[in-house]
């Protein structure tokens, strides 16, 4: 395994960062399936936008976070937030539209938030957390903060202004963002060539005087190399970076079906991708050099199973919110 | 209350200032200015940024110095970006700042909207009420002088139609300071329009901070013939339309709504109960706007009238720029004037 760690620059990688690395995909993954078997039950009645497939990358740059670190994030968010440690029960519960959910029903699967773990709110306009991001960055720049901050969007925000805008907002001041594109190539059915001249999202960082790594995201040793350059160079005050991080979503751009069947994209296209699938990869990998044993993983597995029995079971037994509560939390309250 | 007056001119003001002697006496810009000032005094997760809030001129004045005062860290200019920069804003206030961002134009809000919107106006609701974003974004109203189409327009009917915003227009020195502070503090999105012609006016503010306190209105002159609702500069245009009107026997209530978004109903419902007659004088169009909210809610409040609602608007066009035209778009004291004869023609006015 030191053979290969040393081919990517993390010689010093421990077991333990190997095993959170898989854990925190797995777990991403089962979370994500659970919700493809349940949602037929039509008990979840909102959008959900899965992000199986894409995981290494949530996983490999929110392994240099810390707790205080903030996260940005958009529609398809539950992978950033479960890797950034969000519990998996309020957000179940917030799919199931109950009050105990993450934003007490009124968000749903789009609009997921998880404060003591610096997610402030993910926003389901294309674009729209970008300059968010960068403005808790400048907050906590201004108080003279430690944290970093890390905004995950996908390629089809890379056609939107507010992404220009903001960095070059952030990089104009210098401030502490990891810009994460996750390029699955395609926004909605909308194919990238038919949308971007140049489909070569981290040359822009140029243009900002920043440094852009475009990284293979199904790779999760790579996208955890290019995080920890750019959060490390974010820590130090070196400014924003961006990683554009090339994967695929496996399933449609809503909903827990493959589109395929709709001929929305090719089923040849899918089924390499499938084949690229970051877990199997990882997991490969690390059987291959001995780095983990099935024990081990069998182990990781039982235990997301039991809080992912857990977090469904809560949701569904969840109370719905009163009617009552419809009119509350339009405005803040001082002293709330 | 002295503060609650609104005074015609500088000369008007200087007189009343002889009879008052012990009260300060400073202009809408430089109150603004004050405000801010002391918000960033007082508070550490206050700063200011917008398009040339540091330059010479200060946005008309009223961040003059303020960057030299509290360094460009907390005073700082932007890019144009007003999307982006909105974004930055609510992100900044999502994390706990209290930004005060300054559109030099309402026009430049348009540009922002998917920030105030999609995100400003529905973070904590959207969230249960987690994060807030405590927000003011100043934006001014430029008239005169060939401004045209695009640096004009008064838009607050657009953002009283979102829930989660809140909706200033100060029309006098001592609101302009006390509804921003308070502002500053609701920790809610609050868009505080300005009027480029209030920038000059004179009146009483206090030297320590205070708030106005959002969502209440202001009688400005108490009368029992004919109800005249107005807001910012149309306020000063209501106050003189009613001394003459006084002059012909019709004696005008006129109420400065001072916050539009949440409206203080009650204190026009009170009033047109009493005088069965409402004008509502507005600095922007006529269509699902200031106006036909205030009437509504009238009607809705089944108070008997003795005379139809009657509206003072801009035109339904864009701003034209040549001053002949200009002329002709404006509404003022005469539009007033002429409407509160139409309604006062209706009924019996009281002894």
């Amino acid at each position: 395994m030191k053979e290969i760690l040393s081919k990517y620059g993390l010689n010093t990688l421990t077991k333990k960062i190997l095993l959170d690395l898989y854990r925190s995909m797995l777990r991403i993954r089962m979370f994500e399936e659970k919700i493809v078997e349940l949602y037929p039950e039509q008990e979840m009645k909102c959008p959900v936008h899965l992000c199986i497939g894409q995981e290494a990358i949530a996983a490999g740059v929110c392994a240099h976070l810390f707790k205080n670190d903030y996260v940005f994030s958009n529609h398809r968010g539950h992978g950033h937030c479960l890797a950034k440690g969000a519990a998996m029960a309020p957000l179940m519960a917030e799919f199931y539209g109950k009050e105990t959910g993450c934003s007490s029903g009124k968000g749903g699967s789009m609009h997921i938030i998880d404060a003591a773990n610096g997610i402030l709110g993910t926003s389901a306009i294309v674009g729209g957390g970008i300059p968010m991001g960068v403005g808790a960055a400048l907050a906590s720049s201004m108080r003279d903060e430690e944290r970093v901050t890390v905004v995950f969007f996908g390629d089809g925000a890379f056609d939107e202004g507010a992404f220009y805008e903001s960095f070059n907002f952030a990089s104009l001041k210098k401030l502490p963002v990891v810009f994460v594109c996750e390029n699955n190539f395609y926004a909605t059915n909308s194919h990238q060539s038919a949308r971007q001249s140049g489909c070569r999202i981290s040359e822009s960082a140029a243009s900002f005087d920043s440094r852009g790594h475009c990284v293979d995201g199904n790779d999760v040793l790579a996208v955890y190399k290019a995080a920890q350059e750019a959060v490390g160079l974010g820590r130090k005050g070196g400014g924003p970076s961006l990683i554009e991080a090339k994967t695929y979503r496996w399933k449609g751009h809503v909903g827990p079906e493959e589109d395929w069947t709709k001929g929305c994209r090719p089923k040849e296209e899918l089924d390499y991708w499938k084949e690229q699938c970051p877990i199997k990869r990882f997991s490969n990998l690390l059987l291959e050099k001995g780095a983990l044993t099935t024990e081990e993983m069998e182990q990781a597995k039982s235990a997301i199973n039991a809080e992912l029995t857990e977090a469904v079971e809560f949701a569904k037994a969840s109370p719905y919110p009163h009617a009552s509560r419809l009119l509350e939390d339009v405005y803040h309250k001082a002293g709330k | 209350m002295p503060w609650t007056k609104i005074y015609g001119s500088r000369t008007e003001f200087e007189k009343a200032l002889k009879d008052t002697p012990g009260l300060r006496g400073i202009t809408y810009k430089e109150a603004i200015r004050e405000a801010t000032a002391q918000l960033l005094a007082s508070d550490k997760s206050v700063f200011v940024i917008g398009e040339g809030v540091d330059d010479s001129g200060g946005v008309f004045g009223t961040t003059k110095g303020l960057q030299e005062e509290f360094g460009k860290e907390r005073v700082m200019d932007s890019p144009l970006a007003e999307n982006g920069v909105t974004g930055v804003c609510v992100g900044a206030a999502a994390a706990g700042m209290k930004p005060i961002l300054v559109h030099m134009r309402v026009d430049f809000l348009p540009i922002s909207l998917d920030q105030i919107v999609n995100h400003a106006a529905k973070w904590n609701y959207m969230f249960g009420g987690t994060v807030n974003v405590p927000l003011v974004i100043r934006s001014i109203i430029g008239r005169g002088w060939g401004s045209a189409a695009q640096h004009s327009q008064s838009l607050q009917a657009m953002f009283m139609n979102i829930p989660g915003l809140r909706v200033i227009m100060p029309a006098t020195p001592y609101d302009a300071k006390g509804l921003l502070i308070a502002a500053s503090r609701d920790g809610n999105p609050v868009i505080m329009i300005e009027h480029r012609w209030l920038y000059d006016h004179v009146g009483h503010v206090p030297e320590e901070m205070y708030e106005v306190p959002l969502g209440k209105a202001s009688v400005r002159r108490s009368g029992k013939d004919v109800t005249i609702v107005a807001v910012s500069h149309m306020a000063h245009e209501a106050m003189q339309a009613a001394e003459a009107l006084a002059a012909e026997g019709i004696d005008a209530e006129v109420i400065d709504l001072r916050t539009l978004k949440p409206m203080d109903s009650s204190t026009v419902i009170e009033s047109v109960k009493k005088t069965g007659r409402l004008i509502v004088a507005d600095t922007g169009w006529k269509e699902c706007a200031v106006g036909a909210e205030v009437i509504a809610k009238v009607a809705e409040a089944g108070v008997s009238l003795k005379a139809p609602f009657m509206r003072v608007n801009l035109p339904e066009a864009p701003t034209p720029a040549s001053p002949a035209l200009e002329k002709a778009y404006y509404p003022g004291k005469d539009d007033i004037i002429e409407a509160a004869r139409k309604t006062a023609g209706h009924g019996e006015r009281k002894a």
